[in-house]
């Protein structure tokens, strides 16, 4: 170890003292202390979700719901951008007609990923 | 060496009048509104009235952080066991307040739809009366749950709620055997006790 390095010992022995320190101070409090002292008594009911009191109709929160909800989400995502970038380009379009051509493979491409979703059937609900 | 006089250097108490001193001072109401009780019960923890001055200011909304049910309104049958099963939930120890005539007694519904009195399915300390009761009724109800507290003693209070646990089993064991709705089961031990001369199901 080089001599600069050695000096710089007592600052990684403070850093490791205030770590212990640190942790000492969760774990007792946050484990040992409330493990001894805070009443604990499970009860069937207790341990139910809250649900307003009202029974439970499915266990919790937790459940699996369906995966078209993220096709949705990803097919919504590709029309907004392209909605969001369609509308100011409509605006300048009268200025800037050179800007048709690169707007339309841009659709294009667009349309490329919805005819591939359609023909994936993300479109189709009822499956 | 003679003896060394501690004099009032050292304050000596029982256990139990320690604990209760602390729990009476720090009670988190749950509001279990459901009538015009829960309205004057805004006034009761708002600037003016002021529960916060009685160690009650931590108002919660869910039964895990909270250890004082106040029951603002009336309960009909089919809010029963509703009712039991917030206050199955909530944090040990635990105290109710039956706040207004409804909540007491059933008050002017005297019907086939209303509870005559929420006592009926779980254990209530303190009533109190009026319709709906003004916030220093309200309060002094509240200051007298906390006499209450003090007074009693730690084993019989966890007895009382353990009581309470055990009804809510029988309930259980009823829903499962009869195959009925809660509703329909509190109803029906309600009735049973009702029939046997008694008025509570806990």
């Amino acid at each position: 170890m080089t001599p600069a390095a050695v000096s710089f010992l007592p600052i990684l022995l403070l850093f490791l003292l205030a770590l212990g320190v640190g942790a000492a101070i969760l774990v007792i409090s946050g484990w040992v202390l409330p493990g001894l002292l805070k009443p604990n008594n499970p009860q069937k009911t207790k341990l139910t979700p809250y649900e307003c009191g009202v029974p439970l109709r499915q266990d919790g929160a937790r459940h699996r719901y369906s995966v078209k909800f993220y096709l949705v989400a990803m097919l919504f995502i590709l029309f907004d951008v392209e909605a969001a970038f369609l509308l100011p380009w409509a605006v300048q379009f009268k200025t800037h007609l050179g800007t048709f051509w690169a707007m339309l493979s841009f659709v294009a491409t667009l349309l490329v990923g919805y005819i591939y979703a359609w023909g994936k059937g993300a479109l189709d609900w009822e499956r | 060496m003679g003896a060394i006089d501690l004099d009032d250097a050292v304050l000596t108490t029982r256990l139990d009048a320690v604990i209760n001193w602390g729990r009476k001072n720090s009670l988190w109401p749950m509001p279990f509104g459901t009538a015009c009780c829960a309205i004057e019960f805004m006034s009761v923890m708002a600037s003016r009235y002021d529960m916060s001055r009685f160690g009650a200011e931590a108002m919660r909304f869910s039964p895990r952080q909270s250890d004082m049910l106040m029951i603002l309104g009336t309960i009909t049958n089919k809010q029963a066991p509703v009712l039991r099963q917030i206050y199955a939930q909530m944090a040990e120890p635990k105290w109710v307040v039956a706040v207004g005539v409804c909540a007491s007694s059933g008050g002017m519904y005297r019907t086939y739809a209303t509870l005559q009195g929420a006592d009926r399915v779980i254990p209530v300390d303190v009533y109190v009366p009026g319709c709906p009761p003004r916030p220093e009724t309200m309060l002094y109800g509240v200051m007298e749950l906390q006499k209450k507290i003090s007074r009693e003693s730690l084993s019989a209070r966890k007895e009382h709620i353990e009581r309470f646990y055990a009804s809510m089993a029988r309930q259980e064991e009823l829903q499962e055997a009869k195959g009925l709705s809660s509703q329909q089961v509190v109803r029906e031990m309600v009735v049973a006790a009702g029939e046997q001369g008694g008025q509570q199901i806990w």
